[in-house]
């Protein structure tokens, strides 16, 4: 049985742009199975659908058609038994200011169901950093501790699948460790872990597997391993402060004075310093390295054409 | 499952007692600034029923209007706060059904309408003496006109996007008819018009039939005031569930 199921999922919104009646396809037609015991990475630029998919997951949203399940249960005909096996780490660094740490989790507790989780309770506070908040209010944490205290949450009930939607956006290299360290050890034990993030190096050391979403439809989906062996293999990188020329500047990924090229072959990088020697760029700090993640990510993303995105309703 | 829903009424109450200052004690203060003013003013000046003196008379039109008041005020700022702070999902993630999100918050605002309705009462006693001739339509008419003000702020708090939109709510529709239900006087001292025009408010008859309990007297039978006063609750119920089992404004 799939830990996370999505079945042929589209949703269809009234589109802010474009005409009266004119819908938006935020997700069109996603067919994905998550295993049990996976760590799953689902990436893609913003608006691309990972937080829809993830709220219909949740039963936050729900689709205009398909179906999603959690370990067989759907998330919408059978939406108790779906939630109690799901824990949702929200985007949003949303908190409840009229309690402290510990209330907040006992209150998630009771809405599962369960009335004693005292042990728990003190076990995710340890493992998370906050058993010296747990008297303190809501309002009292800084951004990292309401961080550690949205997972806490969304772990109360021991849910067999967890979902981390960009729990590192904003967070600093500290916690980022303790919360993969927690995470990876939840994943050992037998928990699947379904993330979204936007910093790649990450879902590269963790994810087992990744999808990749584009306009709401999934370009790319294999083992990270896969995915980074049918990547280009190796990247040409250097600095300089002079205009490319146009044969390189359509191949480049330019952060600033650092250029990349992507090169599957020693005649490729050939005719790059073919190029460069003949425009008489100034370069510095050539270096081979092998293609990450990012590299695959921005290779994908070029190549998958982008569907009509606005349509007309049917009259 | 029990302790869902009992733990999200406990979560409820503990929000309001937390901060009873502001929830119990302010309403309770207002009710009493009505009394004194109201009352010292009027005294002598009016008589609503035979043997019972003005101040008498107002006390329990104040008691059902802070009832109301803070019952509606209970669910409906709630659900607000939680929706504009983003934290109300913390409980659409949970298996939490309607019926249960139903139930905490008409529960939590029966307790706080009571608690302050009690609050008033207390003070109230020490200013004039009252009788208490049929208790259990007190109670009855106590808890459900705090009911029905309870699923009328659950459907406010859902439908509001703003602050302001739950302000309007509460200055245009829950304060004039409560203060034209008849608290500071007797329907019968109107003119004919207004008379009529009182009996399509439903808020006259949770005073009416509150403060039958008082005396043994009121402007219509409680009979009736108990058979629209739970009609109303009925019909507002009705729509408050359909409204959160849909997951009107709250799922997409």
């Amino acid at each position: 049985m799939s830990a996370i199921s999505f079945q042929s999922v589209s949703k269809r919104y009234a589109s802010p742009r474009g005409p009266a009646g004119a819908t938006f396809m935020a997700l069109d037609n996603v067919q994905l199975d998550i295993e049990e015991g996976e760590f799953f990475g689902l990436l893609g630029p913003n608006g691309a659908g990972k937080t829809t998919m993830i709220n219909i997951l949740a039963g936050l949203t729900r689709a205009t058609s398909g179906h999603v399940t959690v370990l067989g249960s759907d998330v919408q005909s059978d939406y108790a038994k779906a939630r109690r096996k799901l824990g949702i780490v929200p985007q949003e660094l949303v908190f409840d200011p009229f309690f402290n740490v510990r209330e907040a989790l006992r209150f998630q507790s009771g809405y599962f169901g369960i009335a004693k989780n005292e042990a728990w309770i003190d076990e995710l506070l340890d493992s998370l950093g906050l058993a010296d908040k747990a008297g303190a209010n809501m309002r009292q944490l800084s951004g990292g501790m309401k961080r550690r205290m949205l997972v806490a949450q969304a772990l109360v009930h021991k849910p067999p699948v967890i979902v981390l939607d960009e729990p590192t956006a904003g967070v600093d290299v500290v916690l980022r460790q303790t919360l993969w360290h927690f995470v990876s050890k939840l994943n050992k034990q037998g928990h699947t872990v379904l993330l979204t993030t936007h910093y790649l190096e990450e879902a590269e050391a963790l994810c087992g597997r990744i999808a990749m979403l584009k306009t709401g439809r999934i370009v790319a989906l294999d083992r990270t391993s896969a995915l980074l062996k049918a990547a280009s293999g190796n990247v040409l990188r250097f600095k300089t402060e002079g205009v490319l020329p146009p044969a390189l500047a359509a191949r480049a990924r330019v952060t600033g004075t650092v250029v990349q090229l992507p090169a599957h072959n020693a005649l490729e990088i050939e005719q790059y310093l073919a190029a460069v020697r003949e425009s008489g760029l100034v370069v510095e700090d050539v270096e081979m390295r092998k293609a990450d993640l990012e590299d695959v990510f921005i290779d994908i993303m070029s190549k998958a054409a982008a569907p009509n995105s606005i349509e007309q309703a049917t009259p | 499952m029990m302790t869902g829903w009992r733990t999200l009424l406990y979560k409820e109450v503990l929000r309001f007692w937390k901060v009873g200052f502001q929830t119990v004690a302010a309403p309770v203060l207002t009710a009493m600034l009505y009394l004194l003013i109201f009352g010292h003013v009027l005294e002598d000046h009016v008589k609503v029923y035979d043997s019972i003196r003005y101040t008498a008379f107002l006390v329990p039109g104040l008691v059902m209007m802070s009832v109301l008041q803070n019952a509606f005020a209970n669910s409906s700022s709630s659900l607000i706060q939680s929706k504009i702070m983003g934290n109300l999902v913390f409980l659409l993630l949970t298996p939490l059904s309607h019926w249960s999100w139903f139930v905490a918050y008409v529960g939590s605002s029966i307790v706080r309408g009571l608690v302050v309705g009690t609050g008033v009462l207390l003070a109230a006693v020490w200013f004039t003496p009252l009788g208490f001739a049929a208790p259990l339509w007190i109670i009855v008419f106590a808890v459900l006109g705090a009911a029905l003000m309870g699923a009328l702020g659950l459907i406010a708090g859902l439908w509001a996007e703003k602050f302001d939109q739950l302000a309007a709510f509460q200055n245009f529709v829950i304060v004039p008819m409560t203060f034209l239900s008849g608290v500071f006087y007797s329907i019968h001292s109107l003119p004919a018009f207004w008379q009529n025009a009182s009996h399509l408010n439903p808020f006259f008859y949770m005073t009416d039939g509150f403060r039958y309990g008082f005396f043994g007297v009121s402007d219509t039978s409680p009979w009736l005031s108990l058979g629209i006063v739970a009609s109303a609750l009925a019909t507002v119920s009705v729509l408050a569930i359909h409204l959160l089992r849909t997951g009107y404004k709250i799922r997409s």
